[in-house]
């Protein structure tokens, strides 16, 4: 029989529907009923075994992999109620459990999720253990650099048409998407709205003068989101201090938003158990507005650097969800504007932040 | 804002019916918390929103502009509400606000203004509306006549989809393949609505609908999404209903969200709406060619770099395309809440009503706190950790000679909705839910012997679902299943998986058996044929005891037993809208057996069950839910925390404030029982919620349950005919003869003893007529012949059935055999029009004093010999001062609604006092029924327009779909205000008679003279019209429809020459040709006003020749009560 084991000694049997190996990492659960192919190749889920909420999962099968976040399954187990293998959906290349065991990733069902979920939202995110085949030691995702082990490792760059011109009649502008994990969502986003982007590794360092570069000449900074504690990720930070001094445009989004924080000279803490949905209200400070949004972070801001204000701020708990500096074009948002899966309802954040270039 | 005015939706008919008490009651709630007077106008007497509990006035008047004008007049609102009594209350505001009756009182019109509503309302324009904003729609055109529809219907391209303006829950709409079908469907729909709309007909497109909550601040959100699994050309409270969708995509999923998003901001939405879309499920074999030069490849065409600084960079191309394709339209808009939004409501547990109520005031959606979880926003969109299927429940086989077939009009009368951890455990319990003795998804109950499976699955009607699972047992394939119903392999799948779930047990036990038999032993132990894997496994997907036990040939008791020694008990969940994210305060929960925690504790003693009535259906609908809200509340006052346990979505009980613990579940004796040993309660009350729970009783009672009220013993005394007749003799109480029979001799034998005409009830029925009073030898013979079957297991009910007999009922309360209060009502029609179709008047006009007396004398002796406890009715036929009983019900009836709110008696209250020892209130406020100085009058709501080929006639078998009550200083003042509100007219064109029997001709008289009055044409039939014009009465004569001369019947129908019909017949009398039938369908078809009752005929010419429209009383319900001489 396969079974989960958590750190706290509890266990959970189930059935097996992915490959038959065993795993460890960080168990989190996340509530969003829709798009599974995306979530489940988010790079942000390293390191992690997943509970899906939602009992059906598998129902659209896995759709090509152009289609997904990024080039392979993200998570390191998965578990749901209810395993669906009969996908009607013309998109659908093979079954759910056909692609765990591709990618030699276990899947369990395991009938209460519920039960798992209450446990982890009352004690806090923990570690935990699938076994399959043979046991296997526990493993904590945040005491490893998961950014570097996600990151591109080389460069590309991408435009939209040639010989596009924005519709401002701005001259096309280039920006450059640090990698941390980045899903893909967020290069189509900011092609679509034609600029053009070079998306570089997490590490590398586009102000070395020792290695003039034509990668070198851009207008904004991205940082993507990504895995793990934001803390590891110091060679990104150093890089964002940098720009900081010269005052680059930056734009960060989910550990982005993290790490642009701490190069700042804020902070950031662990949420107990985080924020993993689709439905995360977040409201514009000092407006009306209040947005839904797609979240998947166990870290969060918590103390906001000087010379920045909060730019968004969640309904539900009060945590903050995005930065703004008070006179610069430098700002971060801790939910993912890039959505897949999720709502787009804050696409604009792009927008915004391409303007002001 | 200091007072506004809410309008109801009225009396419940199909298309709508119990979803706008939800809203309303939500709505008036809501506005209360703010401080804010409610003025509510809604002739619907049964419903919640018309309770003192809620709202400040209320006014029981139709919905239309002319009463509401002068409501206005007197209450002076600042505000009104429009989008939360359905399409009429929509309607009526649309009417106010052009004729200028809003802007002249000041009147504002909270939440989306009414330009929106109109330009949504408008097919054409609206259509334009949405590819101005760049949004799809199927091609299409509006037409006011048949020859446009014509023409339109050649350039869009056969099958056509014609759909009628500003109309209710598709009525008139149809699929045309071919230009005589389309002439049909037009014709139709525009005697009623001023334009049609054609349109593509999108072939097995998938139908999904978002619910779409908006605030004036231009915060949006869509609270649920929803999948139709029946396809496109099915109406979406004709389908089956999933939440949420099941087969689609994120990008599909989101798309959608934009658009419904896209459209309710450019309405300028404030509160809800609904957008309906149709997804074509293969949108590759459409798209191919246009996709393939937009859809770049991303790994191809983007540029790879050695990470080799100072490289020289060769830049290509990458469009942002993800080559997602999707192919979809628009289909509908409603601005305003909607059957849909109610079953999102209560799928989500998001109090869209309430919130749209709010925003409405301007509120912001952050403003708002979650009321469900009490710790998050209503700003958010709930995320779901289970699976809701909706049911509809139709009754179509109780009208006689209505089309069985389903499409894009609705006829069904209800709905449940099953909730669970796989679609095979939702969709069973849904199945059950229904109350028709499904035992689950592969019932064969109405699946006959010798039916082509493929025409069942190609041609929609209630049975598909069952033919299905059917098809899928005899092996046919997924893909021709899809191919000939439309429905998304997904849930076919889902479904042959119960089917073969159920062969494994079949053959296994028949494996198993064939080896005991070998060794010369049977099977006796269930439990080897049954390991706890394997029962835990059936459990998970749905399947009930009864089911089970059928399978491996035990009964559903021993399952149960074997289930319990096995510990495989149902967990409690609750339905937090968060998916557990958050600890939620809600009490909203189900049971399901994918799981193995309860989310509960149990409340013990403190707890009161209270079962309430499942799907609204012909017979048990809205009443029954006041009666379960009424109860609730009052065990507030016993100090004991109520557990409502109901399963349908249209319903205020399984609201979120309502009860202590709500459990959207089966009320089956199996989940009554589970609950019941979960919660370990005080007691449980059976008798408030129909016949539904009272059938419950005996099953319950044998477990050794605590049911509160009559004992069970006791009510099967009241309910088994022979024990109940017994009784009847012993306390010398006259009933009519009757007799059971086992064969067609024994009938006619007994029938020739007392005479006929005789009333018939079979215990097994093969049409849908349950009922039939019979004239002759001849017509018992066919009927039995026809409709029953008559066996030693199967016998006949024939009662003597008395002609011209006034009915009369007396609904009382009484504790330990003691009456407590008791009210007696009156029919208008005589005995023979089913009590639920009779237009009830209060107080009693025509009986006398001694058979009053001698009806409390009855209802005293009878309370106190079965010990009653509760609530209690009995029928009774008075006839020459003779008073017979025909029927005692233990349990609350269909009229105590409108008794409590007439009389101000709360027989609620009384009956949750009698179960417990004290009285909570005191006896002196209960009114004196003798002193009241005003007339109220409960008429039916008939739907017979939705349900193409019914015989609209009053009969023996209810019909009727809803009800209202009005009152008045007299009958006729209520009478017609009540008729008013049920559809009826004032005639101001002209009057067709055709009365049959030369009786009737001559009791009509009368009124045919007064009819002369209104100075408006007669017509009627030829022999009609000579009797009248000897009678100095002038009346044109018509031609019968068969005889096909001018002018007949039909066409003067047809030109809208007539707005009051009148045919009355005699059914002993049998006619070779039978115009009758005719000229009913053809006044329904045609929107006439129709009346089939001779008494209630008069009593309308009656109130129309002595009352003026102009002059009625406009006054509230408290003006009235408040007149009672004390």
């Amino acid at each position: 029989m396969a079974k989960i084991i958590l750190e706290d000694g509890s266990i959970f049997e189930g059935q097996s529907f992915g490959a038959s190996i065993s795993t460890a990492g960080e168990v989190v659960f996340s509530t969003g009923m829709v798009g599974y192919p995306e979530a489940l190749t988010d790079p942000s889920y390293l390191g992690q075994i997943l509970i899906l909420t939602y009992p059906l999962i598998g129902n659209y099968g896995v759709p090509e992999k152009k289609l997904w976040e990024s080039d392979s399954l993200k998570i390191s187990g998965l578990i749901v109620s209810n395993y669906i293998d009969t996908p009607s959906h013309f998109q659908s290349k093979r079954t759910l459990g056909e692609w765990l065991k591709d990618e030699k990733i276990p899947g369990l069902e395991i009938k209460d999720t519920r039960f798992l979920t209450q446990k982890i939202r009352a004690k806090g995110t923990m570690l935990g253990k699938i076994i399959l085949d043979k046991d296997v030691a526990f493993y904590n995702p945040d005491k490893d650099n998961l950014v570097e082990k996600v990151s591109t490792k080389k460069v590309y760059v991408h435009t939209s048409g040639v010989g596009y011109v924005h519709t401002s009649g701005k001259k096309q502008k280039t920006v450059l998407l640090i990698d941390c994990g980045a899903k893909k969502n967020i290069e189509r986003c900011l092609v679509k709205r034609g600029a053009r982007v070079i998306t570089v590794p997490w590490d590398y360092d586009p102000f070395n003068l020792q290695h003039p570069s034509p990668l070198n000449n851009f207008d904004a900074i991205i940082i993507s989101n990504g895995p793990g504690d934001p803390k590891m990720a110091e060679k990104t930070i150093n890089t964002i201090s940098k720009a900081l001094n010269k005052k680059i445009p930056i734009l960060g989004v989910c550990l982005g938003h993290q790490l642009l924080t701490l190069a700042a000279g804020g902070d950031t803490k662990k949420l107990k158990f985080g924020h993993r949905s689709q439905n995360q209200p977040c409201i514009l400070k000092n407006s009306n507005r209040c947005y839904i949004t797609t979240q998947n972070h166990g870290f969060t801001v918590h103390k906001i650097p000087k010379g920045f204000k909060t730019w968004f701020e969640n309904a539900n708990d009060g945590s903050n969800e995005g930065i703004i500096h008070e006179s610069l074009p430098i700002m971060s948002v801790q939910f993912h504007p890039e959505s897949t899966p999720g709502p787009n309802d804050t696409e604009w954040v792009f927008d915004y932040f391409l303007q002001k270039l | 804002m200091k007072k506004v005015l809410i309008l109801g939706s009225g009396a419940l008919k199909i298309g709508e019916a119990g979803e706008f008490d939800y809203s309303g009651s939500q709505a008036v709630k809501s506005l209360k918390e703010e401080g804010i007077k409610t003025v509510l106008v809604n002739p619907n007497i049964a419903t919640i929103q018309t309770s003192k509990l809620l709202v400040d006035t209320v006014y029981f008047l139709p919905v239309n502009s002319f009463f509401v004008e002068k409501i206005i007049n007197k209450e002076k609102p600042d505000g009104i509400l429009l989008s939360f009594g359905g399409q009429t209350a929509l309607n009526c505001g649309v009417e106010l606000y052009e004729k200028g009756v809003l802007d002249k009182n000041k009147v504002e019109v909270l939440g989306t203004p009414v330009s929106s509503i109109i330009l949504s309302e408008d097919r054409d324009t609206f259509a334009k509306h949405l590819h101005k904003i760049g949004l799809p729609t199927p091609k299409s055109g509006a037409a006011k006549n048949i020859k446009d529809a014509i023409k339109i219907s050649q350039s869009v391209g056969f099958p056509v989809m014609i759909r009628a303006g500003f109309a209710l829950g598709g009525q008139g709409s149809g699929v045309a393949h071919n230009k005589k079908q389309l002439e049909e469907i037009v014709a139709h729909a525009l005697s009623f609505a001023p334009q049609v709309l054609i349109e593509k007909y999108l072939h097995h497109y998938k139908e999904i609908e978002y619910e779409v909550v908006r605030d004036k601040y231009d915060n949006c959100i869509t609270v649920c999404n929803m999948e139709n699994m029946d396809p496109m050309g099915i109406h979406t409270g004709e389908s089956i209903v999933i939440a949420p969708s099941q087969t689609l995509n994120n990008f599909e999923y989101q798309t959608l969200r934009n658009a419904a998003i896209k459209i309710a901001r450019s309405l300028n939405i404030v509160g809800e709406c609904n957008v309906q879309f149709a997804l074509n499920p293969y949108p590759e074999k459409k798209l191919m060619r246009g996709d393939a030069s937009g859809g770049v490849q991303r790994s191809a065409s983007s540029f790879e770099l050695e990470r080799l600084e100072g490289a020289p960079l060769d830049e290509r191309a990458a469009g942002p395309r993800t080559q997602n394709n999707i192919d979809y339209y628009v289909i509908e808009v409603n601005a305003r809440l909607s059957r849909s939004s109610a079953l999102a409501s209560k799928a989500t547990g998001y109090p869209l009503a309430y919130v749209a109520a709010k925003l409405a005031l301007g509120k912001n959606l952050t403003e708002i706190k979650n009321k469900v979880t009490r710790v998050t926003q209503v700003c958010f969109e709930p995320a779901l950790d289970y699976i809701v299927v909706k049911i509809p429940r139709w009754d179509i086989e109780k009208f006689k000679g209505a089309e069985e077939k389903i499409g894009s009009s609705m006829k069904s009368v209800g709905e449940v909705m099953g909730i669970g951890r796989m679609f095979e455990e939702a969709y069973q319990k849904a199945i059950r839910m229904l109350d028709l003795d499904f035992e689950g998804a592969t019932s064969k109950l109405l699946l006959k012997k010798g039916e082509s499976l493929t025409s069942l699955l190609k041609n929609p009607t209630p049975k598909r679902m069952f033919a299905i699972a059917a098809a899928l047992k005899r092996g046919m394939s997924i893909k021709k299943i899809n191919n000939l119903t439309g429905i998304d392999p997904w849930f076919l799948y889902r479904l042959k998986n119960i089917v073969d779930e159920e062969r494994t047990e079949q053959s296994e036990e028949a494996r198993l058996q064939a080896k005991q038999e070998r060794r010369g032993k049977a099977v006796r132990s269930i439990k080897k044929a049954l390991s706890k894997e394997r029962l835990l496994h059936l459990k998970q997907l749905g399947f009930s005891d009864r089911k089970i036990g059928e399978l491996v040939g035990t009964t559903g008791l021993e399952i149960r037993t074997l289930r319990k020694k096995y510990s495989i008990i149902p967990s409690v969940f609750s339905i937090d809208t968060l998916a557990g994210e958050f600890e939620a305060k809600t009490n909203y929960l189900y049971l399901t057996y994918n799981g193995n925690h309860n989310d509960v504790e149990p409340l013990k003693k403190n707890g009161v069950m209270v079962l309430g009535s499942g799907p609204y259906r012909i017979g048990s609908s809205v009443e029954f839910d006041w009666t379960s809200v009424n109860t609730a509340q009052i065990l507030k006052k016993h100090n004991k925390k109520s557990i409502i346990i109901n399963c349908n979505p249209e319903t205020v009980s399984t609201d979120y404030d309502i009860s202590d613990r709500l459990y959207f579940e089966e009320l089956t004796f199996e989940r009554i029982a589970d609950i019941y040993e979960f919660e370990n309660p005080y007691g449980v009350i059976i008798s408030v919620g129909g016949q539904t729970p009272n059938n419950r009783a005996k099953s319950l009672k044998a477990q050794g349950f605590n049911i509160l009220g009559t004992d069970p013993e006791n009510i099967d005394r009241a309910e088994d005919r022979s024990r109940f007749s017994k009784l009847l003799d012993e306390l010398d109480i006259s009933q009519p003869a009757w007799e059971k029979v086992t064969n067609v001799k024994q009938a006619i034998s007994f029938c020739s003893r007392v005479g006929y005409p005789v009333l018939i009830r079979p215990s097994y029925v093969l049409s849908g007529t349950l009922m039939r009073i019979c004239h002759n030898v001849d017509d018992l013979t066919r009927f039995i012949k026809k409709a029953a079957i008559v066996s030693k297991e199967y016998p006949l009910t024939i009662s003597k059935f008395i002609e011209d007999a006034k009915e009369i009922e007396l609904d009382a309360v009484s504790k330990n055999g003691e009456i407590k209060a008791s009210v007696i009502s009156e029919h208008i029609e005589n005995a023979g029009v089913h009590s639920g179709d009779a237009t009830i008047v209060l107080p009693v006009q025509k009986i006398y004093v001694s058979t009053q007396r001698k009806i409390e004398e009855i209802g005293s002796k009878i309370a106190s010999r079965l010990m009653v406890s509760g609530p209690f009715n009995i029928q009774f036929l008075a006839k020459d001062n003779q008073v017979q009983v025909i029927e005692v019900n233990l349990r609350s009836s269909r009229t105590f609604p409108f008794i409590s709110k007439v009389t101000g008696i709360d027989l609620i209250k009384l009956s949750v006092d009698s179960f417990f020892g004290e009285s909570t209130i005191e006896n002196d406020s209960i009114q004196n029924v003798e002193n009241m100085n005003f007339v109220a009058v409960k008429a039916a709501q008939f739907s017979f327009a939705r349900l193409t080929g019914a015989d609209p006639i009053l009969h023996v078998e209810m019909a009727s779909t809803g009800e209202v009550a009005c009152f008045g200083e007299d009958l006729e003042e209520a009478f017609l205000k009540a008729e008013l509100a049920v559809g009826g007219k004032i005639p101001k064109k002209g009057i067709f008679l055709s009365l049959g029997a030369e009786e009737n001709k001559m009791k009509f008289l009368e009124s045919a003279k007064m009819i002369q009055k209104l100075n408006i044409p007669i017509y009627a039939t030829e022999k009609t019209s000579a009797f009248y014009n000897k009678n100095g009465v002038s009346v044109k004569p018509l031609f019968k429809i068969h005889e096909k001369k001018s002018p007949n019947i039909l066409e003067c129908f047809e030109r809208g020459r007539v707005d009051l019909a009148v045919n009355i017949v005699d059914s002993h009398v049998k006619k070779i040709i039978d115009d009758d039938y005719a000229i009913r369908r053809a006044a329904v078809d045609h929107n006439i006003p129709l009346f089939t009752d001779i008494k209630k005929a008069e009593l309308f010419i009656k109130a129309i020749t002595s009352k003026k429209l102009e002059t009625l009383p406009i006054k509230s319900w408290d003006e009235y009560l408040h007149s009672v001489v004390k």
